[in-house]
């Protein structure tokens, strides 16, 4: 049996390690990879505390989490092929002006 | 040390070794990689949680449709390594500290509250999927019906983002 404790500590771990890779990493691709890395520490959480509690509640959220990502990368890779061919470049820090 | 705790072990090294490894990599395409080694590594714990469906979902969601997408756009776009530039720096300094402090403030708060709850079912005793549909088309009908809301703007937002602009 592993206690609950050991999956949130995780969780926090790799949220944190989604946070540092938000702030540190300069491609655009791979802050956005990053948003997915944290996503799936929360999916983590919930997942602990619904088997924890001995509900299936939470499981649900995480499907509905996992939907919402799906349609997040969508329309964020979307985004990103439209900055890519406007400025020609995928650092953050190169689309500095909200119009052309 | 019993196998489940060792196996969980085993899954959350892997799991930290490919978030880290997501940071270090300067190529997008070896992130994306990483990044797959955390989602495969998460659908484990799933599974060692007694979480069947999810961890299937994970694996075919996540680890498949989503990365797939990440990694075609990277190939589509030709990404390269990244450029770090002096304002990196200031990212560098200023951010990573928070962050980090920021993940050992919430790892802090759940080792010092937390000791009430109960361990997860282990050991075979999986939530029946039944159970899982049951309560997502009984008590969750609505939150269930909005997202395929949700996906049908997103394939609409998708197709009008993808689109080029006639002139």
């Amino acid at each position: 049996m592993v206690p609950t404790n050991y999956y949130l500590i995780l969780s926090a771990v790799l949220f944190g390690l989604g946070v540092l890779a938000f702030v540190f990493k300069r491609n655009i691709i791979t802050i956005f990879m990053s948003i997915e890395l944290m996503l799936n520490a929360v999916n983590l959480a919930f997942v602990a505390f619904s088997q924890a509690l001995g509900k299936t509640d939470g499981e649900v959220f995480v499907l509905f989490v996992i939907v919402v990502a799906a349609a997040e990368a969508t329309v964020g890779l979307g985004i990103i092929i439209l900055t890519a061919r406007n400025r020609r470049s995928l650092n953050v820090e190169r689309v500095d002006l909200l119009k052309l | 040390m019993s196998a489940a705790l060792l196996i969980f072990f085993v899954l959350a090294g892997l799991a930290v070794f490919g978030a880290v490894a997501l940071i270090l990599q300067s190529h997008p395409i070896h992130s994306a990689l990483s990044l797959i080694l955390v989602m495969l590594s998460l659908a484990g714990l799933y599974l060692l949680m007694g979480a069947e469906f999810v961890a299937a979902v994970q694996i075919i969601v996540y680890g498949g449709a989503v990365m797939v997408l990440f990694v075609f756009v990277i190939m589509l776009l030709n990404a390269g390594e990244e450029e770090r530039t002096n304002f990196s720096k200031l990212a560098t300094f200023a951010g990573v500290p928070l962050a980090l402090a920021l993940g050992g403030v919430i790892a802090a708060a759940i080792a010092r509250s937390s000791g009430h709850l109960p361990a997860p079912a282990a050991n075979g005793a999986l939530t029946p999927t039944r159970e899982l549909s049951k309560l997502l088309f009984s008590e969750f009908v609505y939150p269930f019906e909005l997202t395929s809301f949700l996906i049908l703007v997103a394939i609409l937002g998708a197709l009008v983002l993808a689109q080029r602009e006639r002139n």
